[in-house]
């Protein structure tokens, strides 16, 4: 079990600083997810930790141990990469024996090891083949095997799911969770893919610019992005996100929408507030809602319903229902927001509120 | 699947004559196989003849006109004289034609003999001679350098000078490559410039202080001379180092992360991926360490340490050049870079696409 420290990393390529400044603490055992935009600095942290990078400043501490200057593998983590990194002269048997046969492993040990990982991972009938012969999914999971044989103190996954097809991707997702069940290991992963994120984490890290917008459980990203960027970039559809500014009463007020908030409400007249609601959160009512918006396009998927709707002076708002909706495209339709899952922001992007009193 | 592979692909026959159009033949393949034909000629003639006329005899190879097929005129022991005498087909005056031996020549007549009836002598102007000849495989040619003057011995040097060579050329330069190309620091292009630009320097411009430089290392008339002064090469490095950039860093790192030692990323990895750059090398040292003349002659001066390219050489005296020899002994320093080109071929094309180089 092992737990990993970030304080204060900064790393610089010359005169530019990717990474600015990055506190964390990824606790033992524990999935943690690095998400965020690409050129966000996640995958420069992961090599960071890795030991694939140099640190600019700060201090990595690998179970209370600082592992600045310990070179990449005498920090005993292992290393999923995207392109899988296989040898690809060596057989897949060679490929997961690699690691430990230069640690001078015994060689009986070594076997043991590797048909074990094998066995788990399902990829016995192709220890003899070479990596060319195997198909995305199955060279995905020897890069998965040979990590697993070195029994690291903790693994390290950068994107290892982009290069598999949709439906691929699904599967490993779901058989990486299961691995960690059961390994247990300490795991940080590196995706921009949110949905990733937040099935597979139990922590997620946000990252935009170098920088840590947010750490938290998935759900709580969810629920209580704590700026405008993780709430507009953790869910799918993203979050509609409208500039307001606030009128006496208070309300917010911006082309076709006028949402009236109840007192007490964290904001002050005159001051411009964005409010984001998510697709979901949005009903269709009859009469006075608290946006006026014309359907622009509709997509019934049976079991759900999308609506893209145009407001005036406002950008597009996604609703998005479960079941069937009768509403087609250029109606005129009024919504109205759930007030306990409205989130505003205030000028900075930092959060005024997550949810207020129905009002 | 075997069968249906070798139903759809064309015999060797059907490709020689292959057409454009089907059945007639249109004016291209005409051109086309005058165009082949001849460069055919052009590349293959010199070589055929080459191993044509090293089968030649001394006289069979002055001869004028010339033959292509090496045709030795056929002699007859005749009773009453100790040398077999030459067969020669006589047309007489009476327009009959018979075979004489030839006793001599004395200006424009041949004083010949009948050998079934060896006292008569006969006087036959020369162009009513003709010589009769068989096909006839001069194989002394070979046999006698390789027992007599040591050929074997060159032979040998030539090998171990090769394959000594080659093997020293893979490795250090592929080492330097794996400098250059694996580790990023400041000024590596500026030496990479450095590596390339001794390709400007022609070996005559570094003859005399190489000379001196091997003198003083006591290394003269040994192979070591010949084998090390070439064994860095930039071309090597270049194209070793260019293969090596494509290697993903990934994978580097992944040897990284599995603990391998700088050292086994090297033999372990690099290597084994860089395996089509370093057989494409290797063709070319093999090429260059066969063929190279002058460094050898200038650094080897007995004749036990003799290379085949300079062995060749001696036996081209100042007043006495034996061709014969020559000759057969160029097919056999031929043989070698003809086998390695058949069997990798496809590494030298691949090799003088990527690096533009001969």
């Amino acid at each position: 079990m092992t737990e990993i420290r970030l304080e204060t990393i900064r790393k610089a390529y010359g005169d530019v600083e990717v990474i600015h400044g990055v506190d964390l603490e990824v606790r033992s055992g524990e999935f943690v997810v690095f998400v965020g935009p690409s050129g966000c600095g996640k995958s420069t942290l992961l090599r960071i930790i890795a030991g694939l990078e140099d640190i600019t400043s700060g201090s990595l501490k690998i179970d209370g141990t600082e592992v600045n200057h310990v070179t990449a593998a005498d920090r005993g983590l292992s290393m999923v990469f995207q392109s899988y990194a296989l040898y690809p002269h060596m057989t897949v048997y060679k490929n997961m024996a690699f690691g430990l046969e230069n640690s001078r492993m015994p060689k009986a040990e070594i076997d043991a090891r590797v048909r074990e990982a094998a066995a788990m991972l399902q990829i016995t009938d192709y220890l003899n083949r070479r990596p060319k012969a195997l198909s995305g999914g199955q060279r995905q999971r020897v890069a998965i095997g040979r990590a697993i044989v070195r029994e690291p103190r903790a693994f390290l996954f950068d994107e290892p799911l982009s290069n598999l097809d949709a439906e691929l991707r699904v599967t490993m997702r779901k058989e990486l969770a299961a691995l960690h069940a059961k390994i247990g290991g300490t795991m940080i992963y590196v995706t921009h893919d949110q949905i990733e994120a937040m099935t597979l984490a139990d922590r997620i890290v946000v990252l935009q610019k170098g920088r840590i917008e947010q750490v938290g459980k998935p759900l709580e990203l969810y629920n209580r992005p704590q700026n405008l960027f993780v709430a507009g970039f953790i869910g799918s559809p993203r979050m509609n996100l409208i500039e307001t500014t606030v009128t006496e009463g208070p309300a917010l007020v911006s082309g076709a929408a006028r949402i009236a908030l109840p007192p007490g409400a964290p904001v002050t007249p005159g001051a411009s507030v964005t409010a984001g609601f998510r697709p979901e959160h949005l009903d269709i009512v009859e009469g006075d809602g608290d946006i006026a918006v014309t359907v622009t396009f509709a997509e019934q998927l049976g079991g759900e319903t999308y609506l893209y709707c145009a407001a005036e002076g406002l950008p597009q708002i996604t609703v998005h229902r479960p079941g069937q909706l009768p509403v087609e495209k250029g109606q005129a339709l009024s919504l109205r927001l759930d007030r306990k899952q409205l989130h505003l922001f205030d000028a900075d992007g930092q959060v005024l509120a997550n949810g207020l009193a129905n009002g | 699947m075997a069968d249906a592979t070798a139903q759809s692909r064309p015999g060797v026959l059907a490709m020689l004559t292959a057409r454009r159009g089907r059945g007639k033949l249109h004016w291209t393949d005409v051109f086309s196989y005058i165009y082949l034909g001849l460069g055919v000629l052009l590349m293959f003639g010199p070589v055929i003849w080459l191993a044509l006329s090293s089968f030649k005899t001394p006289a069979g190879l002055v001869e004028f006109p010339p033959t292509l097929l090496p045709l030795g005129q056929i002699s007859v022991p005749v009773e009453g004289y100790d040398d077999p005498l030459l067969l020669f087909s006589v047309t007489t005056e009476t327009g009959e034609t018979r075979e004489l031996a030839q006793i001599r020549r004395i200006g424009i007549v041949r004083q010949m003999v009948d050998p079934a009836a060896p006292d008569e002598r006969i006087d036959v102007p020369i162009d009513a001679a003709e010589p009769i000849r068989e096909f006839d495989m001069a194989w002394e040619n070979y046999t006698d350098p390789l027992q007599r003057f040591d050929f074997t011995r060159y032979l040998w040097n030539s090998v171990v000078v090769t394959v000594v060579a080659t093997a020293i050329t893979l490795l250090i330069n592929s080492m330097a490559a794996y400098g250059l190309a694996i580790y990023d620091f400041r000024g590596r292009n500026g030496i990479m410039l450095l590596v390339i630009g001794t390709l400007m320097i022609p070996i005559t411009v570094i003859l005399v202080p190489v000379y001196l430089v091997v003198t003083q290392m006591g290394l003269v008339n040994s192979l070591w001379a010949v084998i090390l002064p070439g064994a860095a090469t930039p071309t090597g490095v270049f194209l070793l180092r260019q293969y090596m950039l494509t290697i993903p860093r990934d994978l580097i790192e992944a040897a990284r992360m599995d603990k391998a030692s700088e050292w086994a990323i090297y033999w372990k990895v690099v290597m084994p991926l860089a395996m089509p750059a370093l057989a494409v090398l290797a063709i070319f040292s093999v090429m260059w360490r066969w063929n190279d003349f002058l460094w050898p002659l200038i650094v080897l001066n007995r004749s036990e340490v003799y290379t085949l390219q300079v062995g060749l050489n001696a036996f081209q005296g100042e007043l006495n050049v034996q061709w014969h020899y020559i000759l057969a002994m160029t097919v056999v320093t031929l043989i070698p870079v003809v086998v390695v080109f058949a069997f990798l071929q496809r590494f030298i094309t691949t090799g003088i696409a990527a690096s533009g180089m001969k």
